[in-house]
């Protein structure tokens, strides 16, 4: 049976420039047709109400963030405590083979 | 050789000393080759360690106060959960001998309790699939029937704890990626609440869903292997700041005290018409023996049950194709050659790397955010997650817990369904809510039907994985059932 929602390929090629990914023709073809037998699956996206009133808050069961501030970490020390060598204000690295032909 | 069946089996051995040692982790590892060979491999894993780490006496079961639980125990880990020394690909080519330089917090709190990761375990690429089929490596077979699937993602995993080469694994689950294939191959798999188990180091795949738990042949292993995982960890934005603490099980008492005045919820949606008669009359048994041990079952009703496998197939993909921009062939991946451009490198790797559900998931995550899409699709599946929270809370006001079948059909045959994504995705349809709300949830054995395990499903409320752990251990012993291991059904 065809899908009733329309996945054209044009909207696979779109998504796929979005996504950076390289799609041979007949995988656009396929994933059309197949994205659009999922989005057939969606029909609760016009049929749903509301979204419920909350019935409960209680912030015991409720999954959490911990909290934003800033704690301790080797990046907030200066550059040069990090760097194996540090001079005049500059990382040192390993002079560049190229330089010296 | 044997196999290894529980951690108080290893933990009898371990006391023997370094020479036990030694011999559990030959056995363990002639248990996983031997279980790769012949003409229908189960293929759990996709890489092994050649020898096990040295002998810790100071952490063995007779060195005294120092002692850990699981000193000397090999685990598995599936290949999406970073580990030092062995391969993390996720089962894709476009990691295919990448190496993480730092373990995952659940992996790092395993080694310093003792216990050693044996080898990866196989997955769906980048945990997407219901089936271990979408592996770049090859799909991982069903040890209780090599013709079927071991279900998935995490089906490395699964397959690894009910053959018998490991006591215990690690898992990953963002739609029910444990507790689907534990069913599906006759083992306990716990999914804990969101936020009790870092996910520092799981590679993401939708970072609201995710969640790292546990495999083993038993609910007191699980919640052994549990208890030393939890806790909080200032790596994982979301690991819970105020932990409640260790899991344990009760095991005082008749098992049945556990369930005596407890109140079992049993949600209408779970048993309608998509449910294979066979795994509804198993799991009408099982609901007979909760009754009999003095526990009240007490019909309940979910009714986002319908649409939390669509909301599931929204958010999860949304997300995904955010977390997996970063696997381009430059920052991570295997690089493809021929770009002329660093936009051709990116979309070359990309195109090359990835594996047809991982592509589709990206296109329909990505279409899903667009612009067009944005407030029809992705709005809406958040405000629709809303009312799978609620139909839990509601639930969980009137009754301490929920059971169900965790999965509509025993395991299926190996590729009948990967032609079709969405009879694919409907093998998740009993347990996305779970992960949608971040509760607690796990699998039990609970019987089988043709011979393939039946997993039972409990859900609790957020955070209580004890009293979920306890029901579950008490509901083991009430059934007296256990899957048997590969080759001696």
């Amino acid at each position: 049976m065809a899908p009733r929602h329309r996945f054209s390929a044009a909207d696979v090629r779109r998504a796929a420039a979005l996504a950076s990914l390289a799609l041979s023709s007949e995988e656009v073809e396929r994933f059309a047709d197949e994205l659009a037998r999922v989005l057939d699956g969606f029909e609760w996206v016009e049929s749903s109400g509301p979204p419920p009133e909350v019935v409960s808050r209680d912030r015991h069961l409720e999954p959490g963030l911990r909290s934003d501030a800033p704690d301790s970490d080797t990046l907030h020390k200066p550059p040069s405590e990090l760097a194996p060598d540090w001079r005049d204000g500059f990382f040192v690295v390993p002079r560049l083979p190229a330089l010296d032909r | 050789m044997g196999a290894l069946r529980s951690l108080s089996a290893a933990r009898e051995m371990l006391s023997l000393g370094e020479d036990a040692y030694l011999e559990l982790a030959s056995l363990a590892l002639h248990r996983a080759h031997e279980l790769e060979g012949g003409e229908a491999p189960i293929h759990a894993f996709l890489s092994l360690v050649e020898e096990p780490p040295r002998f810790r006496a100071e952490l063995s079961p007779a060195g005294g106060a120092a002692a850990s639980r699981l000193a000397g125990v090999p685990i598995a880990v599936k290949d999406n959960i970073c580990t030092l020394g062995l391969p993390t690909t996720c089962g894709s080519r476009l990691l295919e001998g990448y190496v993480s330089p730092y373990a995952a917090t659940a992996v790092r709190r395993l080694e310093e309790s003792g216990a050693w990761v044996i080898g990866k375990t196989n997955l769906d690429e980048f945990g997407m699939g219901s089936s271990t089929e979408n592996s770049a490596f090859g799909p991982t077979r069903n040890p209780a029937d090599r013709k079927r699937v071991p279900g998935g993602s995490s089906g490395g995993s699964a397959a690894a704890v009910a053959a018998g080469v490991v006591p215990a694994a690690l898992g990953s689950s963002t739609g029910g990626s444990i507790r689907q294939p534990a069913a599906m191959c006759g083992v306990v798999g716990v999914k804990p609440t969101y936020g009790r188990v870092s996910r520092y180091g799981l590679v993401a795949f939708a970072s609201s869903l995710d969640h790292v738990g546990v495999f083993a042949r038993s609910v007191p292993d699980a919640a052994a292997i549990l208890g030393v995982v939890v806790g909080v960890d200032r790596r994982d934005a979301t690991s819970r700041p105020r932990d409640p603490g260790p899991v344990s099980t009760s095991t005082a008492g008749e098992p049945s005290e556990a369930l005596r005045g407890r109140s079992i919820g049993v949600p209408a949606e779970y048993f309608g018409d998509e449910l294979d008669d066979g795994v509804r009359q198993v799991a009408e048994r099982a609901l007979d023996t909760i009754g009999e041990a003095g526990a009240r079952l007490i019909p309940v009703s979910l009714p986002s049950t319908a649409t939390a496998l669509s909301c599931y197939y929204v958010v999860a993909p949304a997300e995904a194709s955010a977390n997996l921009a970063r696997f381009d062939g430059v920052r991570y991946g295997r690089r493809a050659t021929g770009g002329r451009t660093l936009s051709e490198t990116y979309l070359r790797s990309r195109g090359e790397g990835f594996g047809d559900e991982v592509k589709r998931r990206i296109l329909l995550g990505t279409h899903v955010l667009s612009a067009r899409q944005y407030e029809a699709y992705y709005l809406r599946a958040l405000e629709l997650r809303r009312h799978v929270h609620e139909d839990f809370r509601r639930a969980f006001r009137t009754v301490d817990a929920l059971f169900a079948p965790t999965t509509p059909t025993v395991a299926f045959r190996l590729g009948e369904k990967r032609a079709t994504p969405t009879e694919m995705y409907t093998a998740d349809i009993f347990t996305v809510a779970a992960n949608l709300a971040g509760i607690p949830a796990m699998t039990i054995p609970i019987g089988n039907q043709g011979g393939m395990p039946v997993g039972g499903q409990l859900m609790c409320a957020a955070w209580e994985e004890e009293k979920m752990l306890g029901i579950a251990a008490a509901l083991e012993t009430c059934l007296e059932y256990v899957h048997p291991l590969a080759g001696e059904a």
